[in-house]
């Protein structure tokens, strides 16, 4: 059989991928948007098909890393907008939980935050850019599953938000709970384990429903705000963010119920151990450093004057913990310096402060009541 | 004498190597065998490389579980079905858009594109705007203005506007009364075919009786009697069994009845009267390209000007209408992948999509679904080419 041994940098296949991200670029108009959407699926699944027929696996001679860092830049999938996690301000600076933690794997490995490019994925295309080394990282508050994780050709790194799928509804329905929902029209996004636990949640139940799957959260939001559906669902933080879209934000309640998890959390694609591990650290590193106190703000003078070794070795100042990543042994002090630690991200993206008022239940530290656990760094 | 011994009124004794028929038959064989290797080395070398990578392949998925819902099924689909019969779920709704939006397109494009030529200048005048306007503005922009501005304009299940109580139309699409067959149907239902057929049959024969004899008969009026007639006396004689079951506002939707749902009535009205636009102008240019003699001799044989249309010009005219017709038509059907973005669980939506997601086999689903909208493409370019061919100028 013919192989098409080539030189890794055709492998890539940098003319086919470069073309969804030339096209993810053009967002001038929504509708040209749209189509560019469309035409970015196809492409991507054309790049996946021809990066897997043309190119034969462990002829790659670089690294992800060695890769990344010729390149000058991490490319990081993001959601089209969602507040709170990923979404552009008005100054177009995107913004939310998951693109920090794209910018702290950048700071990590290049000491600058702003090393970073993003690119907005709906729900259905987040995999296939993955897979077709469109990305380097996805971090677009995606739902850890066991399909996704073994039968997509990905890793999942760990969980930067915990998080239940819930209900929003208007008001005035006046409805309590999730168990009054038979016979009601639903509104959700395609390409989401929401559609899964939807259908899981009503049959269980013995109620019926309507479910209308849009493309887009754009549409979801306006399908719902036009009183297509009576209800909308999705995790609960996203429902936090996507309230604030609404024209009445006040005017719709979450209902109680959680009706499943969605531990959300970064993705990377199979392959690579070594960048496996530096995402996987990056937020391990976080979690520590809020748990020993670290912040952007004393980091330096934890540098300088911290007798503690676990924060020691975090800011790199004993021990080499940054060699087996292939990084700096400084890559936990630039993270936290440039970032900050795992609560001080959470604060300014989804936090009590910020418009989702989402506080940190289960997002708490292990030893403040929540789940989050940072892996020593030893 | 002249030396003879060369082939007279043969060919040049040549290597066969040389012939141009063994030349071409063997280029296209090394060609063919070309394609045939690279294409299964690409497919070998994605298959490994996949399985390297643990990516899930083949087509064993489609008989899995979907465990999704679908909120317009014309062939029973649950949670529990398969995606294999999703994607047939799938393929229907986009099939019931394509022939629903064709025929719509059709008839408002031959209307309008006649419009366009009428002496009355209202008429001449709306026909243009209504082409221009439609024809110049993005698709997606006209399904998704029919769907959010119609939507949001419509009042909620509660307020719904109500046709004589049986017919309610409100922002979850229009609900209509659903018919129950009772003992007996059968008979009524086989009552309207024989009708239909009968029709059919009558139209034949009056026609060609016209054509013999010249005598016209009242043919609209004795069809209409046999399509109203027939199935009446059948309904009568099995004691009626078909009732309606009245849709009921029950909690937050109706119950009973059948619902259209507002994104198939978006989806098919937006790709109607966009593609009836271009439709439009093929009308009004088949018509242009017959000659004016032809309305003239009709006019002159005593042919009212509708008769002189629809008997003398039309067919002339088909012949240049159907060719452009067809990628009309083969427009529409593919347009109606644009379904994803109002949410109507076309085949794109639902397989391409949400299918895709769930299983993550993105080349064998989209390879699959670029398959049957190239068969979808291929069957109605058949179709108009059959007619086409029946309707093209026999040289006689
Ligand atoms: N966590 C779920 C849902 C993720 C998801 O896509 N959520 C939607 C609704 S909150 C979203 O982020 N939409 C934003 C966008 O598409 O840009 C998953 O991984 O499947």
């Amino acid at each position: 059989m013919l192989r098409f041994r080539m030189p890794s940098a055709a492998c890539e296949l940098p003319f086919l991928s470069l073309v969804p991200l030339a096209l993810a670029a053009d967002t001038s108009a929504p509708i040209r948007m749209k189509k560019a959407a469309i035409m970015k699926r196809l492409l991507s699944t054309f790049a996946l098909a021809g990066a897997m027929g043309l190119c034969a696996f462990g002829a790659q001679a670089a690294t992800k890393l060695e890769q990344v860092k010729s390149k000058g830049f991490v490319q990081c999938g993001v959601s089209q907008g969602l507040p709170g996690f990923s979404n552009p301000n008005d100054k177009g600076e995107w913004s939310g939980l998951d693109v920090e933690f794209c910018r702290a794997v950048a700071a990590a490995i290049f000491g600058d935050p702003t090393k970073v490019k993003f690119t907005p994925l709906s729900a259905k295309d987040r995999f296939t850019a993955l897979q077709s080394g469109d990305i380097d990282v996805l971090s677009r508050n995606t739902t850890w599953t066991i399909t996704r994780d073994t039968s997509l050709g990905l890793n999942f790194t760990g969980v930067t938000y915990y998080d239940g799928q819930g209900f929003m509804i208007r008001k005035d329905k006046k409805v309590n709970s999730a168990l009054e929902l038979s016979g009601a029209s639903v509104c959700t996004q395609t390409g989401t384990t929401t559609e899964q636990n939807l259908a899981d949640f009503f049959r269980a139940n013995n109620m019926t429903y309507e479910v209308i799957a849009f493309a887009t959260n754009d549409e979801v939001v306006k399908a719902y705000d036009a009183g297509r559906c009576d209800v909308l669902t999705t995790d609960r933080s996203g429902l936090a963010g996507e309230r604030l879209k609404l024209t009445n934000p006040d005017d719709h309640i979450v209902l109680p119920e959680i009706i499943s998890k969605e531990p959300l959390g970064p993705v990377v694609a199979h392959g690579d151990d070594q960048w496996f591990d530096i995402v996987k650290w990056v937020l391990n590193a976080q979690l520590i450093a809020e748990e020993l106190g670290v912040t952007s703000q004393n980091v330096d003078e934890q540098v300088k004057s911290a007798t503690n070794p676990e924060i020691k070795r975090l800011v790199g100042t004993e021990g080499k913990y940054g060699e087996g990543l292939g990084l700096g042994n400084d890559w936990g002090y630039l993270i936290i310096k440039n970032v900050g630690n795992y609560g001080e991200m959470y604060d300014r993206t989804v936090g009590p402060d910020t418009p989702l008022k989402l506080s940190r239940g289960l997002n708490a530290l292990w030893n403040k009541g929540g789940i989050q656990y940072g892996m020593p760094i030893r | 004498m002249t030396d003879l011994a060369g082939p007279v009124g043969g060919r040049a004794k040549t290597s066969f190597i040389n012939d141009p028929k063994v030349r071409s038959i063997g280029l296209q064989l090394i060609a063919l065998v070309v394609v045939v290797f690279l294409g299964w080395s690409f497919a070998e070398n994605a298959r490994d490389n996949l399985a390297a990578q643990k990516i899930a392949t083949g087509f064993g998925f489609l008989d899995n579980t979907s465990g999704f819902g679908i909120n317009q099924t014309l062939i029973p689909y649950s949670e529990t079905s398969t995606y294999g019969r999703a994607f047939f779920v799938g393929l229907l709704n986009t099939i019931l858009v394509a022939v629903v939006g064709i025929i719509l397109a059709t008839i408002i494009g031959f209307l309008v594109g006649i419009g366009r030529l009428s002496k009355n200048f209202v008429v001449r005048t709306i026909s243009t705007v209504y082409v221009e306007v439609l024809r110049n503005l993005p698709p997606l922009f006209q399904i998704l203005f029919w769907y959010l501005a119609v939507l949001s304009a419509m009042p909620s299940p509660r307020q719904s506007i109500s046709l004589f109580g049986e017919v309610f139309i409100s922002n979850r699409g229009i609900i209509l009364p659903r018919p129950l067959f009772g003992e007996g149907a059968g008979i009524v239902v086989w009552a309207i075919g024989l009708a239909v057929l009968l029709v059919i049959l009558f139209r034949h024969w009056s026609a060609s009786r016209q054509e013999e004899t010249g005598r016209r008969l009242p043919v609209l009026w004795i069809n209409l009697g046999l399509l109203i007639g027939l199935p009446l006396v059948a309904m009568i004689v099995t004691g009626f069994p078909i009732s309606f079951e009245t849709p009921e506002l029950k909690g937050f939707n109706f119950v009973g009845g059948v619902q259209v749902i507002p994104e198939f009535v978006a989806l098919t009205v937006a790709l109607a009267t966009y593609t009836a636009a271009f439709i439009a102008e093929n009308v009004r240019s088949g018509i242009q390209s017959v000659s004016h003699g032809q309305s003239e001799a009709a006019h002159s044989l005593g042919l009212r000007n509708g008769q002189t249309l629809r008997l003398v010009i039309i067919p002339q005219a088909m012949r240049v209408i159907i060719p452009p017709l067809t990628s009309q038509y083969l427009n529409l059907t593919k347009n109606s992948s644009l379904a994803v973005g109002i949410g109507y669980p076309d085949l794109v939506a639902v397989f391409a999509g949400t299918a895709l997601n769930q299983t993550g086999q993105a080349i064998e689903i989209i390879a699959i679904t670029m398959g049957v909208y190239l068969l979808l493409s291929i069957i109605t370019a058949t179709i108009m080419n059959a007619y086409n061919r029946r309707v093209a100028l026999v040289e006689r």
